[in-house]
């Protein structure tokens, strides 16, 4: 690949920029669906990228006894970390812009830091608000990561493959098998609302207990770059889980399959927006306990039923 | 029966509906006629007796002779709008409108002779 | 990890108005509240003294803006009873239907803050929405949403004719299906249950000990209300029931409080439909006779207590109130034994807290000497100038001179 095009591929397509504009487009369909179903207006097309820019243009405040250094850098490991899982994950056609043998895993892990780099910049902050609200992060990761790896492991095992771009070929020929991993398709929206912190497992950043939990301390840029790497963390989760649950349709024109994504990535943050709506926020020990003692076995059925029908039927 | 997500089938009906915003100044909004806003004074029938003034919770008005008649002046920031004065008058001279939008960037234009 | 002391307050996005908990946390667990009162309080009683009786009425009523009516109502039930005034049918018929819309309009709003500490928004927004139906009423009715003047000496200000008493019964009509789909989800939303369950809770020996009152106490089965144990306006007169509950935890007490809206309901009806005719105020003296009273209100959150000297003169020598946010505050710390930090901001809200109406003079008696310390304004003020610039450096000489200049210019 030159060098053009691989500045092309980091900058602008699938790079920053549109990872970026997706990511505001995104969050304004959340807005205004959470307020919509709350019987209110919600707010104009153009609030996220304007909440952007006002923030970008606010006075950094760093505390005194905070590490300056991890302090900083926090924001852009999560931001990179999350644009990076994004060049695994097939839109249209049957491979992404790189795939090979085990991507998936390197899709996962590379989801897995921004949520440590939460940690970090929390626990960095040294104000007790953000200690919290750091621990209270890597507790939820304890929960929700095992569900979301076993979620999105059953459909690879009945694609017999650790590719994504391959395993979008299987389910090409073979669309009816898509049917088999609703289970899973539960799991992992459940997984994901963790992941993403959003309600009913926002406990990390309660705002009505911890203030502003692990992002107490950020103002100005870093809290733009903040908030811009949870954004493309959605893309990011939502473009997983349609590649994965939802792989019909990719065989078309690109154009029409571009397009098929796009309403794909829409509905699963409409059912992101509906959950979101519809619960109150769980407390870390409930949390904890309805994890491990109702969804895990949930997922370990979903595997078991994926494994016998594998060995008997195929 | 204890469930999660109750709300659902109201939820998915709000998205059908008007939101219930009321989206005010772009809208009006309808103000009900027993508001208790600025005062207006009638002039003629003021006699002076300034029961007004001494009823007044936050001695906001003032009552003086100006020739052969008398004058009322408010300070609008101390005016708690409760429309006492109207009551205490017993000829009726005062009375309470509904406007309410009486902002004003420099302080001095808030005592007004109403 | 080792003990954290965390401040909830007197800045904190869960409490509506400042009040400090320093809150001991090991873990996720709480080992020890220690409260501080006091950040709300304006000198309330002390500017009643200056004030004549009918500048009073407005200035108890800004005391809360939620209760506003309680403490207009019971501050004039006093003086009314020292001057010994029989008020007309009619004016305590009105005023007991304002105080239930009051009533209607406090609890649809706790349940609206109920929902937003847990991070339930949605039952915010749906209940505030509901809410603006009694808003609107109000207004039409006293011409203000809160403080809305309605008492007077004698009677009430503004009467409410047959039009008004028809456009009360078809709100209160579309407030009762809004408030029993909102028992029904409080009853049956698993997520919200699960938050609200087992949280806060207080025996009903304590609840009796540490002196409890309005929901807060009824949740634990204490079946005290002031309407039904020391009836004041037309209270004796209508038919309802007194709400109580056995769970004793903050479930229970959201239980109590949308059984009281039903009852609210009712007395509403039967307020309306045997309306007495009359007129609305009856005369009264400027100048009170000497003479002191007590009167009790139940207030949204509990009983409201007001106590008024008068001395003969046209102002009151002394009112004293002891609002019932005062009285819950000392369960708070209970109730938090052995809880999560996860707990706190719905347990506060839980017993409804007004810290506006909290804050009065308190007496300090230190235990150890057996002594009691009353300082005057002028001493209070020297005191306060000698701390700050011994302690930490700031003279307030120049401030003071600046301030001075900034006065004079008109």
């Amino acid at each position: 690949m030159g060098i053009a095009s691989a500045l092309f591929n980091i900058i602008v397509f699938p790079g920053f920029l549109f990872l970026g504009v997706m990511g505001l487009i995104l969050e304004y369909l959340d807005r205004i669906l959470y307020a919509r179903f709350q019987n209110r207006q919600g707010p104009p097309f153009y609030q996220p990228l304007a909440d952007f820019i006002k923030l970008t243009a606010k006075e950094e405040i760093i505390p005194e006894e905070a590490d300056r250094r991890v302090f900083k850098f926090m924001p852009i490991i999560a931001l990179t970390a999350a644009t990076t899982a994004f060049f695994y994950i097939p839109m249209w056609g049957t491979s992404a812009l790189f795939s090979f043998t085990g991507d998936v895993i390197v899709v996962l892990y590379l989801l897995t830091i921004p949520t440590v780099s939460f940690f970090l910049g929390g626990w960095s902050s040294t104000s007790m608000y953000a200690s919290i609200g750091a621990v209270r992060t890597l507790t939820q990761l304890f929960s929700y990561e095992v569900l979301l790896f076993l979620g999105i492991l059953s459909p690879m095992l009945l694609a017999d493959t650790w590719s994504l771009s391959e395993s979008t070929i299987y389910y090409q020929h073979h669309p009816v098998m898509m049917l088999l991993n609703i289970a899973a398709f539960a799991i992992s929206m459940i997984a994901l609302l963790g992941k993403l912190e959003k309600v009913p497992f926002d406990i990390a950043e309660a705002e009505t207990e911890i203030v502003g939990g692990s992002f107490t301390e950020y103002t100005g840029r870093l809290l733009a770059l903040f908030r811009m790497a949870i954004d493309v963390e959605m893309v990011v989760g939502a473009s997983l889980i349609a590649a994965v649950f939802l792989p019909f349709g990719l065989m078309l024109n690109p154009v029409v399959a571009f397009i098929l994504y796009l309403i794909k990535v829409c509905i699963i943050v409409f059912l992101l927006s509906l959950f979101r709506t519809l619960f109150a926020r769980l407390r870390i020990d409930q949390m904890v306990s309805v994890c491990w003692k109702y969804f895990a076995p949930l997922a370990l059925a979903q595997i078991l039923f994926v494994m016998i029908v594998k060995g008997v039927f195929l | 029966m204890i469930r999660p997500g109750k709300m659902l089938r109201e939820l998915l009906g709000s998205l059908f509906k008007k939101p219930s915003t009321i989206k005010y100044p772009a809208e009006e909004t309808n103000i009900p006629d027993r508001f208790r806003g600025r005062l207006k004074f009638e002039a003629e029938k003021c006699i002076g007796c300034k029961m007004c003034v001494k009823d007044c919770p936050a001695n906001a008005i003032t009552i003086e002779k100006v020739g052969e008649k008398f004058e009322a002046i408010v300070d609008l920031d101390k005016c708690i709008y409760c429309a006492q004065c109207v009551d205490s008058c017993p000829k009726k001279a005062l009375i309470a409108t509904t406007n309410f939008e009486l902002a004003q960037l420099d302080r001095r234009k808030l005592k007004v002779k109403i | 990890m080792a003990i954290v002391k965390i401040p909830i307050g007197p800045q904190h996005p869960a409490l509506k108005e400042p009040e400090s908990f320093l809150i001991s946390l090991d873990g996720e667990r709480i080992q020890e509240v220690g409260m501080r009162l006091g950040y709300n309080h304006r000198g309330i009683e002390k500017a009643a003294e200056g004030r004549t009786y009918i500048q009073n009425i407005y200035l108890l009523e800004r005391v809360c803006g939620i209760c506003s009516h309680s403490h207009s109502t019971a501050f004039i039930q006093a003086v009314e009873e020292v001057a010994g005034i029989e008020l007309s049918r009619r004016a305590k018929y009105i005023r007991t239907i304002m105080g239930e819309l009051e009533r209607i309009h406090s609890h649809l709003l706790w349940l609206g803050v109920a929902g937003h500490e847990v991070g339930f928004d949605t039952l915010l927004m749906y209940s505030w929405r509901d809410r603006e139906i009694v808003m609107d009423l109000l207004a039409m009715i006293s011409g203000n949403r809160v403080n809305y003047g309605m008492n007077t000496f004698g009677g009430v200000r503004r009467d409410i004719d047959k039009q008004k008493q028809q456009d009360i019964l078809t709100a209160v009509d579309a407030l009762e299906e809004r408030t029993k789909y909102y028992a029904k989800v409080a009853t049956e939303e698993i997520t919200l249950i699960k938050r609200l369950s087992g949280v806060g809770y207080i025996s009903k020996e304590d609840v009796y000990r540490l002196g409890t009152v309005g929901p807060t106490g009824r949740a634990s089965g204490m079946p005290r209300d002031t309407r039904k144990d020391d009836p004041y306006a037309a209270y004796d007169e209508v038919d309802f029931n007194v709400i109580t509950d056995n769970h004793c935890d903050v479930y229970g007490r959201t239980l109590v409080r949308v059984g009281e809206l039903m009852e609210t309901y009712k007395i509403i009806r039967q307020l309306i439909k045997n309306m007495p005719d009359g007129e609305i105020a009856v005369k009264f003296p400027r100048r009170v006779p000497a003479g002191e009273a007590t009167s009790r209100y139940e207030a949204p959150r509990g009983e409201d207590v007001h106590y008024v000297k008068g001395n003969g003169t046209d102002k009151p020598e002394r009112v004293k109130l002891r609002a019932p946010t005062l009285a819950n505050l000392q369960s708070v710390s209970k109730m938090l034994e052995d809880n999560n930090l996860a707990d706190v901001p719905i347990t506060i809200a839980a017993i409804d807290p007004c810290f506006s109406c909290t804050d009065r003079m308190i007496r300090i008696v230190d235990n150890s000497k057996g002594s009691a310390n009353t300082t005057d304004w002028e001493t209070l003020r020297k005191k306060g100038i000698e701390w700050y610039r011994n302690e930490k450096g700031i003279d307030f000489t120049d401030l003071n001179k600046k301030y001075a200049n900034i006065r004079k210019v008109d």
